[in-house]
């Protein structure tokens, strides 16, 4: 294979060789090794030597069911309802613990169950702390990734005019993206505190004392969304500046040309901004997206998995097996499923996004 | 010619400067406490006096936030850098003695004769780590308060029954005088939950972990009386009895001496700040829900690092430092129960008449240590979210089926821990 970038280019390579020694030893060779640990039963230490367990991790990581219950029926065989006129169902603990009848289900828990005329469906999975962790996820994604860029996009094409003083403006929206994570992090869960957080008290002001404090993080309902908008709040300054670059690469000519013909702002948007944008668009989404699947940083200062794992994400439940309870095989599982996920994904996003 | 003979006496100097030096062997050490000023004074001096001692060993010791502290040792271990002589959590000792972290003392029988029960880490019937405290934890409330609710002060030998003790958070609730009956300390995450929460849990009748076998947690922590303590505990919080997982760190801290609490679930290391606040406060032992009232016992402890080149030095270092004077000072500055009656007698607070007497009684009488087994680590952390979850409302049989079933499946992956 001996082409130019090979054979003459001897300097270089020795300039490059550092840096990827370093990229080697760090995150290729980890990478290759995750693989292998999720197949053995290798502990953070422990005097037992490690032994290859095949797939057995993924096994009781990913298994998933559902069970049919029936209701209660009393001795006639007509269903028997509550006071409040409900229906009674036996508790999934019967099916699952103890029960020679079901070994099927032997183990595993409630996750959450559909109706379905009387009969309730139960999804039953061994792991469902991993099965939430893979939905807050998701849910982080889904909601991050449109917001984030909409709103850096935004701000782009606010800061792209030229105005006096605009480079202050620029450096105001990207400076909480220069503050540490953890302090911003830190910082947000004073402002969401439930007695006296800002947050409250600012709501409070703006409402006329209308709207009562909210336990942001301490209630299930609001402590992912809460987390959201934090994390939006500290990265859209990046992806601002991102789509900024791509803004100033279209040719002024092409505006001048717009505003001859009588253009409207909405179409000079429509028909030349975003059709010059294309390729920013899509390094702007995937990168997002990688970066919101790395979700931990937040969750392990503020939330700690969250009230009733709420938002507990796939890295954070990485953390927490392989180092706080001393699991490594487990949390390879865990790395070697995400990185799964993110593959896809981003494979799914080159596909729609590929030029034709 | 000058110069060369300059130079060479020069260098003989410097040479022998180095050999003088190197007849001290460095003994590195690490500690929990870094923040806390007292017990750094404390640990110094000691420090001190046995550098002074002796020439053969120089102890130099290394702070530590105690929140990461764990996971620095761990990490030091697998990189082969840990310390000669590091302080180990009591119920963490069997799993790094297991794993090979630590090796056992060589120290004299003598030196660790009277001691408590809790500050003696035993594993596989040798001795790992010493400590030189126990710590205990007790109902804090006020004398005043007590008198106001028309409330009999319980004792070691009397203490209060599980309905006498509802009974009486349900008078501070109505009296409507506090922000909350009952202060538990749900924000200190970590080890606090199991050391302070799984004496309750003991109480009712369950445990942890099954303590004839070590091998299960089925019938102990899902078992009737395990499920009966899940109730009681949710109850706390949906009944509005105490604050739940959102308190604030602040109200823990300073809450009872605010008055914003009639009672605090507290230990002794917080006992002196209660004390210099209030003339009348009183330290309550823990209520019997039906198995005899317990707390916990068992706190930092020193051992020997198993790499360490230096085993006797450290050691040695151990032994000079378990001495009643030393005792006694760490107990003065700390608040915590020393470990010998003797070193006792000489503190300020807990020899006969003292203000924090009562603890010794309470130690003796109602400690029981954490489960003794490697698998600790684990089941303590499994054992914690349980008990955050059903304080956040979750369905208690459930959350104690799925704590059981994840401390089984470890113990299974890990051979049985050694048992």
């Amino acid at each position: 294979m001996a082409s130019k970038l090979t054979t003459s280019n001897r300097a270089g390579w020795a300039f490059a060789l550092p840096g990827f020694g370093l990229i080697l030893m760090f995150i290729v060779i980890p990478f290759f090794f995750a693989f292998y640990l999720s197949l053995t039963n290798q502990r953070l230490i422990s005097p037992n030597p490690t032994e290859f367990v095949g797939f057995s991790n993924y096994d009781r990581l990913l298994s998933i069911s559902v069970l049919s219950i029936e209701p209660e029926v009393d001795g006639g065989g007509s269903v028997l309802r509550n006071d409040a006129g409900e229906l009674k169902y036996p508790r999934v603990r019967t099916f699952t613990r103890n029960n020679p009848a079901y070994p099927q289900y032997s183990g595993m828990r409630e996750w959450f169950r559909l109706h379905w005329g009387d009969t309730a469906k139960v999804v039953v999975a061994k792991d469902v702390v991993f099965w939430k962790s893979l939905r807050n996820t998701l849910m982080f994604v889904l909601v991050v990734a449109p917001v984030q860029a909409g709103l850096a996009l935004c701000l782009s094409l606010l800061v792209n005019q030229k105005l006096r003083g605009i480079n202050i403006y620029r450096a105001i929206y990207f400076m909480p993206v220069v503050v540490s994570i953890v302090v911003v992090s830190l910082l947000f869960r004073f402002i969401y505190d439930g007695n006296d957080g800002l947050l409250n008290n600012i709501l409070g002001f703006l409402s006329f004392g209308l709207f009562e404090g909210r336990d942001w993080l301490g209630n299930p309902d609001t402590a992912l969304g809460a987390v959201k908008a934090m994390s939006i709040w500290q990265a859209v300054g990046f992806h601002m500046v991102i789509w900024l670059s791509g803004l100033q690469t279209i040719s002024p000519t092409l505006y001048e040309a717009s505003s001859i013909e009588g253009a409207s702002k909405w179409q000079t948007f429509r028909y030349i901004t975003w059709p010059g944008l294309r390729n920013t668009a899509v390094l702007v989404i995937i990168v997002i997206t990688m970066q919101a699947f790395a979700l931990f940083a937040q969750i392990d200062v503020m939330t700690n998995g969250g009230p009733l794992d709420s938002t507990t994400t796939l890295v954070f439940q990485a953390v927490e097996r392989g180092y706080g309870k001393q699991d490594i095989s487990g949390a390879s599982a865990i790395s070697v499923v995400l990185f799964l996920v993110v593959l896809t994904i981003s494979m799914a996003q080159r596909y729609i996004t590929r030029t034709r | 010619m000058r110069l060369g003979m300059k130079l060479t006496a020069a260098l003989a100097v410097s040479v022998s400067w180095v050999s003088i030096a190197a007849a001290e062997t460095e003994l590195s050490m690490w500690y929990h406490g870094a923040g806390n000023e007292a017990e750094s004074t404390a640990l110094n001096m000691i420090i001190e006096d046995f550098n002074a001692s002796q020439s053969e060993y120089r102890v130099s010791v290394e702070s530590f936030p105690q929140e990461s502290y764990n996971d620095s040792v761990v990490a030091a271990a697998l990189a082969g850098n840990l310390p000669d002589i590091l302080d180990v959590d009591g119920p963490v000792m069997p799993n790094w003695a297991w794993a090979g972290y630590l090796q056992p003392l060589k120290i004299d029988d003598s030196a660790i004769e009277g001691f408590l029960s809790g500050p003696l880490g035993y594993w596989d019937d040798q001795l790992y780590s010493v400590g030189f405290w126990d710590a205990a934890v007790a109902m804090v409330s006020r004398q005043s308060t007590l008198d106001s609710l028309g409330l009999r002060k319980p004792t070691v030998d009397n203490p209060w029954t599980g309905e006498e003790f509802m009974s009486a958070l349900e008078a501070a609730k109505a009296s409507g005088n506090f922000d909350y009956a009952f202060d538990l300390g749900m924000p200190w995450t970590g080890e606090w939950y199991p050391y302070a929460f799984s004496p309750f849990l003991q109480s009712f009748g369950g445990d942890i972990v099954d303590r004839s076998t070590y091998a299960t947690a089925e019938g102990a922590l899902n078992g009737d009386a395990a499920i009966a303590f899940g109730d009681w505990w949710q109850s706390l919080f949906a009944d509005g009895y105490a604050p739940g997982t959102s308190q604030d760190p602040a109200d823990r801290d300073t809450g009872f001496i605010d008055g914003k609490y009639a009672f605090s679930w507290n230990g002794n290391w917080a006992a002196l700040g209660a004390l210099e606040a209030h003339d009348d406060v009183v330290f309550l032992p823990a209520p019997d829900f039906g198995n005899g009232p317990k707390i916990g016992a068992a706190s930092w402890q020193f051992g020997v690092s198993a790499s360490s080149e230096n085993a006797e030095g450290a050691s040695a270092f151990i032994e000079f430092a378990l001495q009643d004077k030393y005792l006694a000072n760490f107990s003065n500055v700390t608040g915590l129960i020393p470990a010998t009656a003797s070193a006792a007698a000489l503190t300020d607070n807990y020899a006969s008449g003292g203000a924090l007497e009562v603890f010794f009684g309470l130690s003796k009488g109602q400690a029981m240590v954490r489960p003794v087994s490697p698998g600790y680590v684990v089941s303590a952390k499994v054992f914690e979210k349980a008990l955050a979850d059903i304080a956040n409302g979750a369905d208690v049989a459930d959350t104690l089926d799925a704590a059981v079933d994840e401390i089984n499946a470890d113990i299974e992956r890990n051979g049985g821990y050694g048992h």
